[in-house]
């Protein structure tokens, strides 16, 4: 029961972060309809970014997070106001393709800069727990839990009530209706890149935390939020976190449970197999809408 | 005074000419139509004046507006609101959502002020989303609100259309064959729509197919022909215009098509 308890509540926490990065994916593809592979990327540089000002250069920790998630959101924005806003118009296809192209740059980029190594990330908590019962918490884990919840709730908030939340969905359906009726799109489409880099950056702080560190394969681990984001529904912000969290309990559950018949890292598999289960009963994903059909 | 002026506007794609040499006014308060046969270049002026495409000669201003200087969405912020010929909904919001979107550029709460301070953004969320209703419940579809508006019969959904263009508060409607692809029955209400709309004192420029809609609503018709305006008058003297009853050769003119 004990182990029960204490994979649960580790799944849990690494469920939020994943929910975090799944956000990130979930607001590109609310106001664009483009799904963005460098999400991963984005939140790679994130952590390395923390890293550089909290762990090398010494500045403190919250610092060098608000630091980081600004240069990201920045460069979010920049990225789609220099390179996205030629591709309005363009198909989609172009876009992704696009978005692929940045992922393999940066983190070569990322590798080339900071070298192979694991580095240190320069957070306060680094291995530090307490218990509760005989369940052992670490305070990354917490302060992950803690960061995503707020920053979840802080994006429910803006998309109900802020004049972009709709605009986002409008400028995702028909841009050229949304420009008519005096939706900025390619504002509004700069804005979900800003989140998508800010959120991505956080996450990456809390994936590059204990027990991991900041790592170039930390990208790889945001590819997780993917099959997240399809269970939960594409564009559902909803779905993002639902579909995060059930990501994070099934991965690490399997990893405490794998019966040595599946052979080793099976945990690294499961993820996919729920995606797939829940798509063959909601083909459109839990919270995703599904078109109606005219006949 | 007039709201609307047009000058020697011309769009050209390469070598091919949508219209050229078009010039026309638009009172306040008045409702022109614009006409002409298939081709003769009455979308593409539409689409010019909504800034769509960017004309290659001529002016045009709203008040002292030039809308040349101007990019697609910030027309509406200067009182321009347009509907489109194939419908210009966004299919996976309700009926509400898709009014609600007109509002966009009225809205201050921002980012930031929706996030530090919800208060006033629900305040204000809520402000607008009466103000939608008001809009449905003027064409008279304020009991589908909640329906997602892609369910909708197409009928109704051109209907959701006009409430979203009025209730971004124009001084200047545009609208795009407001009757086209509609029943007998659809096009008599939504001929009426128009007619009410406007007698609220919106300036309106209508492009149009339907010659009976237009001789019902229209106080000045402008007659396109080949991209060349070939008569502008009461609908009274265009329909007795030689050039135009030419230009329309072998098409009904003067009946009144629509029921009513």
């Amino acid at each position: 029961m004990t182990q029960f308890l204490q994979l649960a509540s580790d799944g849990f926490a690494l469920g939020c972060v994943y929910a975090l990065v799944a956000l990130g994916f979930a607001v590109v593809y609310r106001a664009s309809q483009v799904i963005n592979f460098a999400q991963g990327a984005m939140l790679l540089v994130g952590a390395y970014l923390v890293s550089l000002f909290a762990a090398y250069a010494g500045l403190p920790f919250w610092l060098a997070v608000i630091l980081a998630v600004a240069i990201l959101a920045a460069s979010g924005v920049l990225f789609q106001m220099l390179v996205l806003r030629r591709t309005l118009g363009q198909p989609l296809f172009t876009i992704v393709m696009i978005t692929i192209g940045l992922s393999i740059a940066v983190t070569a980029g990322v590798d080339a800069v900071f070298g192979p190594n694991q580095r240190l990330l320069g957070d306060p908590w680094g291995a530090s727990r307490f218990h509760v019962g005989r369940v052992v918490f670490t305070w990354v884990e917490v302060w992950g839990v803690i960061s995503a919840f707020v920053l979840l709730a802080a994006f429910f908030v803006f998309d109900r009530y802020s004049r972009y939340g709709l605009a986002m969905r409008a400028a995702a359906a028909d841009p050229e209706a949304a420009l008519a009726v005096g939706v900025p799109v390619r504002r509004v489409h700069a804005l979900a890149w800003g989140i998508a880099g800010a959120v991505a950056t956080i996450g990456g702080v809390f994936l590059a935390g204990f027990p991991n560190s900041p790592n170039p394969q930390l990208g790889d681990a945001a590819l997780l939020a993917f099959p997240a984001i399809i269970l939960g529904g594409l564009g559902s912000p909803v779905g993002a976190v639902v579909g995060g969290i059930i990501i994070g309990i099934v991965q690490v559950l399997t990893s405490g449970y794998e019966p040595g018949w599946t052979g080793n890292n099976f945990y690294e598999v499961a993820p996919y197999i729920v995606m797939i289960a829940v798509l063959l009963a909601k083909p459109y994903g839990l919270f995703g809408t599904r078109p109606a059909e005219r006949l | 005074m007039s709201l609307l002026r047009v000058q020697d506007l011309a769009l050209r794609f390469g070598e091919v000419t949508a219209f050229e040499d078009v010039s026309f006014e638009v009172g306040e308060g008045e409702l022109l139509a614009v006409i002409g046969p298939n081709g003769a270049g009455k979308t593409s002026l539409f689409n010019a004046l909504s800034r769509v495409y960017r004309p290659t000669a001529g002016i045009m201003w709203l008040g002292d507006h030039d809308l040349r200087s101007l990019r697609a969405s910030q027309l509406a912020g200067i009182g321009v609101a347009r509907t489109f010929q194939n419908l210009g909904l966004f299919a996976h919001l309700s009926v509400l959502e898709n009014v609600l979107i007109g509002r966009h550029h009225l809205m201050r709460a921002g980012t930031l002020r929706a996030g530090l301070w919800w208060g006033f953004a629900a305040r204000e969320e809520r402000l607008h989303r009466g103000k939608a209703m008001e809009a449905l419940e003027l064409v008279g579809i304020s009991q589908l609100a909640a329906r997602p508006v892609q369910t909708l019969p197409y009928g109704l959904q051109k209907r959701v259309e006009l409430a979203r263009a009025l209730t971004m508060e124009p001084r200047l409607l545009l609208l795009d064959e407001p009757v086209a692809g509609l029943g007998a029955g659809e096009r008599s209400e939504m001929t009426d729509l128009v007619r009410q709309v406007h007698a609220r004192g919106l300036t309106i420029l209508l492009v149009e197919h339907d010659m009976g809609m237009v001789m019902q609503v229209a106080q000045r018709v402008l007659v396109l022909d080949y991209g060349r305006v070939i008569a502008c008058g009461s609908p009274a003297e265009v329909q007795g215009d030689e050039q135009v009853v030419r230009a329309y050769l072998g098409q009904e003119l003067a009946g009144p098509r629509a029921a009513g």
